[in-house]
């Protein structure tokens, strides 16, 4: 494989909290991302997978520095975006889009569909005409699946499903290397999630695209990575290939994660042995010292609770972070 | 694979116009009946101030001697009865007395009669009465001792009666109904610019900066606005454009309140952190993102501070320290009227009834419009 788009190494976002009294409170380190690295090759989609709040969407935030990380590296094309200044930094921009999960939230309810599709185009080639910006809105207008007549509605007279298409194609129109997807379907019901997920993957072939998809749904994301990511507390758990993954689980949350999956055979679905968590998510200003997951693992031992497992290659390209995984 | 033959198949060519969020509002303006009514009559009320002094025959400076405290009427001034009266007001000096008075329409004639001989100049001291035009000398007797005049009145209408000095009061209600409004729509406009900036860039940038924005805003707060314009005065001396400067400089605070606590809760939204993602930048994103989607609640409070500064502003020409004579407003208006109130109770009555009508109107429209940019809270 040549040269990997994106690396990140190390990174880490944290946000102080304020805890205690009015005059006695002092900052706390909400660890929302706490050490995460990987590589994301062109045209390829790294799915991240993890429970509500387990930092998915911070991640996907710092690596476009819409929230600034707290330590750790973001490389992009072999220069580490942390470090680049304002300007720089919304001159990259052009590359690497953002696609939300409130589809109608990210769109400004003033203005018009054409004006929010046209947006990073009048940022980024202010010198382009109006006609031609127009022309360039409706053609990906055709290409996401909406009417290019309604160039001229407002957001909340769109479906949700329309929404995301806008919000896709608004992603789309300076042709960037890199969408993350920070949870697109989560608010649409089911046949228009296969609508929005068949785009997306039609769009990343056409353009070659990077994509890091974010999901809590595993169904969705095995449809459409090629790798995932399974995250809990901020740190990664495991990755691996897509089949791999769900074929040989590794880690026990993750091995947790795919028996919660619902099968479409409800004679298989009866039989399935699910493996069901006790207990909530640790609280992220407390982390268990050891082994993030300790507090929930079925096979945990005394070693857990004290040493952080690290993320090691088990076989090629799986990597897992577990004392106890084969 | 995506469904792009199915739009088209539903959806028929040619652009579809869309409806802004704006169209909607108006369009819940417009069946609202008491904003729709208050709108014609601020409609009614600005066009008259600002034709109304040019269409009046009477100049807002113009003083009739002869008619100090006439009460409203719709009929012409002077009438019959008062003729012989002004007439011999005007004759007072000449020593001449009034054998025959004769009035038909706008024609008056008069015979003279007097122990010597009267001068002809005698017509210049009628004329000088600005009430009688044409005096001519039709007839004189031999002696010289008797003579025969002929003139023509000149009827004025004073529909709201006339002030202190016999000066039209629908005249001066109209013209100060200009000086009112201006300096309330231009009170609100200066408080709405910087407001409106002032409060989105400390919301916007929060933080430290916010904070101290925001201390500033206190400290202004804090300085008595009685003792901040009569401070103005004293260095500056009394003049319009201190008016606007003093109103203007107190009531943007509120304005920036308002949008900066609209801003806050509008820069967590998602749409701006699109556009961040979009490499837009902090000025366009204020400009484009955050400013129109704070402006409903803004005209709100817009249309209910013109009233407010309209009242500030009689509030202070009451007081004496606002517009100065010959400038004048319905402040100043109704301070006179007050004075005048058991003799001459139209000078009270009729600027009073034009400021409240103004009021109640543009109350009307703010809550119209509340109701109509912000249909969830019905």
């Amino acid at each position: 494989m040549n040269a990997p788009l994106l690396s990140v190494r190390d990174l880490k976002v944290h946000f102080p909290i304020r805890v205690g009294g009015v005059l006695q409170g002092r900052y706390k380190q909400l660890k929302a991302v706490d050490g995460v690295s990987f590589d994301l090759m062109p045209g390829e989609t790294l799915g991240i997978v993890g429970e509500s709040g387990c930092g998915k969407s911070t991640m996907g935030r710092a690596v476009l520095q819409l929230i600034k990380p707290t330590q750790g590296q973001v490389i992009w094309l072999g220069q580490d975006l942390a470090k680049l200044g304002a300007k720089q930094m919304r001159a990259k921009r052009q590359d690497m889009q953002i696609i939300f999960q409130d589809p109608l939230a990210c769109l400004n309810p003033r203005i018009t569909v054409g004006d929010i599709i046209a947006e990073p185009l009048r940022t980024f080639h202010p010198d382009m005409t109006s006609a031609e910006a127009k022309s360039r809105v409706q053609k990906l207008m055709q290409q996401v699946g909406l009417h290019p007549n309604m160039i001229n509605r407002y957001p909340h007279e769109f479906s949700g499903g329309q929404c995301q298409r806008i919000g896709i194609a608004r992603a789309m129109i300076v042709e960037p290397r890199l969408i993350v997807c920070d949870e697109p379907v989560s608010a649409l019901d089911v046949s228009i999630q296969a609508q929005i997920i068949n785009l997306l993957r039609d769009l990343q072939q056409r353009f070659q695209l990077s994509l890091i998809f974010i999901s809590h749904d595993l169904s969705v994301v095995r449809h459409i990575s090629h790798r995932i990511m399974v995250v809990y507390l901020g740190k990664v758990m495991e990755v691996a290939d897509r089949d791999a993954l769900y074929t040989h689980p590794r880690h026990p949350y993750t091995k947790a994660l795919i028996s919660a999956v619902p099968l479409p055979d409800p004679d298989q679905e009866r039989a399935k042995q699910r493996i069901v968590l006790s207990g909530d998510l640790p609280s992220p200003l407390n982390p268990p010292p050891g082994c993030v997951f300790a507090s929930r693992c079925p096979i945990r031992t005394e070693l857990c609770a004290t040493t952080p497992p690290v993320l090691e290659e088990r076989s090629t390209d799986h990597h897992a972070a577990c004392h106890h995984s084969e | 694979m995506t469904t792009v033959s199915q739009f088209e198949q539903t959806v028929p060519g040619g652009e579809i116009k869309g409806r802004s969020l704006w169209a909607d509002a108006w369009a819940r303006l417009r069946s609202n009946r008491a904003a729709v009514a208050g709108a014609i009559v601020l409609a009614i009320i600005g066009l008259a101030s600002l034709f109304g002094p040019m269409l009046s025959p009477h100049d807002v400076g113009q003083v009739y001697r002869s008619y100090i405290k006439v009460p409203a009427s719709t009929t012409a001034y002077p009438r019959e009865a008062e003729i012989p009266d002004l007439l011999k007001t005007a004759l007072r000096r000449s020593r001449a007395d009034i054998t025959s008075l004769d009035v038909d329409g706008d024609l008056v004639t008069l015979t003279l009669t007097a122990e010597r001989e009267i001068d002809p100049r005698i017509t210049r001291s009628v004329e000088r009465n600005a009430d009688f035009t044409n005096v001519q000398i039709i007839e004189t007797s031999p002696d010289g001792l008797s003579l025969t005049m002929q003139m023509e009145v000149t009827r004025s209408y004073f529909l709201f009666g006339t002030d202190a000095n016999g000066r039209d009061l629908l005249t001066r209600t109209l013209f100060g109904g200009r000086i009112s409004l201006m300096i309330g729509l231009l009170a609100t406009f200066v408080s709405l610019i910087i407001g409106v900036t002032y409060g989105a860039t400390a919301g916007f940038i929060g933080g430290r900066v916010d904070s101290v924005m925001m201390r500033i805003v206190d400290v202004l707060y804090s300085i008595p606005f009685m003792f901040f314009v009569i401070l103005l005065m004293v260095f500056f001396g009394r003049n319009i454009i201190l008016m606007f400067v003093a109103v203007g400089a107190v009531e943007w605070l509120d304005m920036a309140r308002i949008v900066r606590g609209q801003t806050l809760s509008i820069k967590r939204r998602e749409f701006i952190e699109a556009a961040h993602a979009c490499g837009v930048s902090t000025t366009a994103i204020i400009r484009r993102h955050i400013v129109p989607n704070t402006l409903g609640p803004v005209v709100v409070y817009m249309t209910l501070l013109v009233p407010k500064v309209i009242l500030l502003e009689s509030f202070l020409s009451f007081l004496g320290l606002g517009v100065q004579e010959p400038m004048t407003s319905w402040g100043v208006l109704i301070s006179e009227g007050a004075n005048n109130i058991v003799e001459a109770p139209w000078m009270l009555i009729f600027p009073a009834t034009f400021l409240a009508l103004t009021l109640f109107a543009f109350n009307f429209v703010g809550d119209g419009l509340r109701d109509a940019l912000d249909p969830k809270d019905r």
